[in-house]
């Protein structure tokens, strides 16, 4: 595996060709634009159709509540309880893809020369971390007669919002100073995540809850800063 | 079985008065979360035979210059259908979720199909696709699970088992263990050359499809595995493309492929909850009888026929879109065993050294179906919430 970065033959800029480039630009320059105006119209027609857009869909009805059978749910206080299972989706869906995130970096970061094996110890001890944390959220959401299978709106979001983490770290090609790079994308919107669901879980009178989310936010905490000091170092390493 | 007679006298709308917008093209996609299955389910089906429809006609243009400017003129509006019926996907669904949904269309509507086709060696060649495609879903949903942490069924909605199937791992044939006999067309039922045209046109956008977006994956084994199951896929089309008479005229096959254009809409439109879809089903039905009947004129006008004489006689009422279960699990109970030996079906064990030979060399450094599925076992919200931190 390549854990380097090198130079060489990269042809994507316009200095690698600067007879053709030349070209271009006085074609450019000299062919004006044929339709008037700028960007602004191109926003314009997002807006309009932001506008009229549906949502992604909603949050399903908690099955105990089908029933008419009293949930915690009713005791929600200051907070729609739809808002509270969204986050609390969310949350569930990013744990899972954590897991596997971990799995496809551990994958990687054995092929590495000299494998760092506390590195693979820790990331190891995180993946774990991980699937725990989303048996925390399975369990909150049992609680307030929520499903846990269900995919709520921001978990099918925050799914679109890591495919790109997801295809960084899973490409063979990335080293790991890349890979890092896009864990840590990941790992500092969880801590900010477990941060507002807690707030979240106190306004809505779920103290309980928000005590069992701490302990998860704490070692959200060590992932990041430890993630963070390995993007450094290996980013150093190669310097 | 209830069945109809009447679908495909009405006129439609003329071919002129079939027009588009860009912004009606492109307009409000369906909720992957709210919106049933199977609304989904028929979207893939439809866009699938749209665009089978631009393939017959551009392939049929190169042999038939009389046909030309008609051809052309119903294939750019079968653009538009396919295009508007396609872009109500939306794009909060990854290219692994679609792939779930298109496995569920060629499960789901295999099933209802195998069990309304009235020849038997047609009907057993559904099964024994049927169960293929049964396997693929296994193995892509094992993917999902593994490499985004998602659970298939979101897409599913418990309408389709997750089981181990006929493995994908002895999918792979000899080329000429992959063709079967074809129906006669002067004897076949109209809806046996349906059915036909119809999951032709659907496995034929389920390969291109994972042509298109395997190399989109970063992940070494999902491009592996894209790789061995469009392999599949072109089996499958090579061996549902070979249930047709050769022996059919263009317009034949054009005239086929019109009308189960409108059985397949009409199916749609009785069974769509969504009023919005519900409208464009309604609207499309009523296109293709137009674009049926222009069919039906070309034929009198070109071959001196009657369209009657191929149009005629009763159709089952609908593909029904619904959970085939029991129908796939007895399937699988009785033909999982099941082997293809020239044009017939055979038990494993009297499967041929050609495919057998095939298979080992393609299979020699490794399978993507097995490595992406070891020890999967499907659980409501993925795999994981089976295992506690190991």
């Amino acid at each position: 595996m390549q854990n380097a970065t090198k130079m060489g033959l990269n042809c994507t800029g316009a200095q690698m060709s600067p007879m053709d480039s030349k070209e271009q630009l006085k074609a450019s320059q000299e062919v004006r634009p044929d339709i008037p105006g700028n960007e602004r119209k191109l926003a314009l027609v997002r807006t309009e159709e932001a506008a009229k857009a549906d949502a992604i869909g909603s949050v399903p009805i908690p099955g105990s509540a089908r029933g008419m059978v009293k949930t915690a749910l009713n005791k929600l206080v200051g907070v729609s309880p739809e808002v509270l299972i969204d986050k609390l989706g969310e949350r569930l869906a990013f744990e899972r893809g954590g897991v596997r995130l971990y799995e496809a970096l551990m994958a990687k970061a054995q092929a590495i020369d000299a494998v760092d094996e506390q590195m693979l110890k820790t990331m190891k001890h995180f993946r774990d971390e991980e699937a725990e944390h989303l048996q925390l959220v399975v369990a909150a959401m049992e609680k307030l007669g929520a499903d846990p299978t269900a995919m709520t709106p921001c978990a099918d979001v925050v799914g679109v919002t890591n495919m790109g983490v997801l295809q960084t770290i899973s490409d063979p090609r990335t080293n790991l100073a890349q890979s890092l790079n896009a864990l840590l994308t990941a790992e500092l919107t969880d801590n900010a995540g477990w941060e507002l669901l807690i707030e979240l879980a106190d306004a809505a009178g779920q103290s309980s809850i928000s005590e069992s989310f701490e302990k998860a936010l704490a070692q959200e905490q060590v992932h990041a800063d430890t993630v963070r000091g390995w993007l450094s170092e290996e980013v150093m390493r190669q310097v | 079985m209830e069945t109809l007679t009447s679908l495909f006298d009405a006129k439609g709308c003329p071919l002129d008065k079939q027009k588009f917008t860009w912004r009606e093209m492109a307009s409000k996609p369906i909720s992957k979360l709210d919106d049933d299955a199977f609304t989904r389910v028929r979207i893939i089906l439809m866009n699938g035979i749209e665009t089978d429809a631009l393939r017959l006609k551009n392939i049929g243009a190169r042999f038939h210059g009389e046909l030309r400017q008609a051809l052309a003129q119903v294939r750019r509006c079968e653009q538009h259908q396919a295009t508007m019926v396609n872009w109500l996907l939306s794009a909060d669904h990854s290219p692994l979720e679609t792939t779930v949904a298109y496995e569920q269309v060629a499960i789901e509507v295999t099933a209802a199909v195998a069990q309304t086709e009235p020849d038997p060696y047609q009907a057993q060649t559904y099964r024994f696709g049927l169960l293929e495609d049964f396997d693929h879903l296994y193995r892509y949903s094992a993917m999902l699970d593994r490499l985004e942490g998602k659970d298939a069924n979101n897409i599913l909605q418990g309408y389709t088992d997750i089981i181990p199937s006929r493995p994908t791992t002895v999918h792979h044939r000899a080329p000429e263990d992959d063709l079967r006999d074809s129906y006669q067309r002067d004897s076949a039922a109209l809806i046996t050359k349906i059915h036909a045209a119809m999951i032709t046109a659907a496995e034929y956008q389920t390969h291109d499809y994972y042509m298109t977006i395997g190399p989109t994956f970063a992940d070494p084994l999902a491009r592996q595995l894209y790789a061995e199951i469009a392999s599949v896929e072109e089996q499958h089309v090579t061996q549902y493309g070979s249930l047709q008479d050769p022996g059919e005229s263009f317009l034949e096959k054009w005239l086929i492929h019109e009308a189960m254009e409108v059985y397949a809409y009409n199916s749609c439109l009785e069974q769509e909850e969504n009023p919005r879809i519900k409208a464009i089903w309604e609207r499309f039905l009523d296109y293709e009888l137009g674009h049926l009947n222009l069919v039906g004129e070309l034929m009198k006008k070109h071959e001196r026929r009657d369209p009657s004489e191929i149009i005629h006689g009763s159709v089952p009422k609908l593909i029904e879109f619904k959970s085939q279960r029991e129908f796939v699990r007895k399937t699988l109970a009785e033909e999982i065993d099941l082997r293809a030996k020239g044009h017939e079906y055979v038990d494993k064990k009297n499967e041929g050294h050609a495919s057998r030979d095939y298979r080992n060399q393609l299979n020699s450094e490794g399978i993507a179906a097995e490595a992406v599925s070891a020890g999967y076992q499907w659980a409501p919200g993925t795999e994981l919430s089976l295992k506690k931190a190991s």
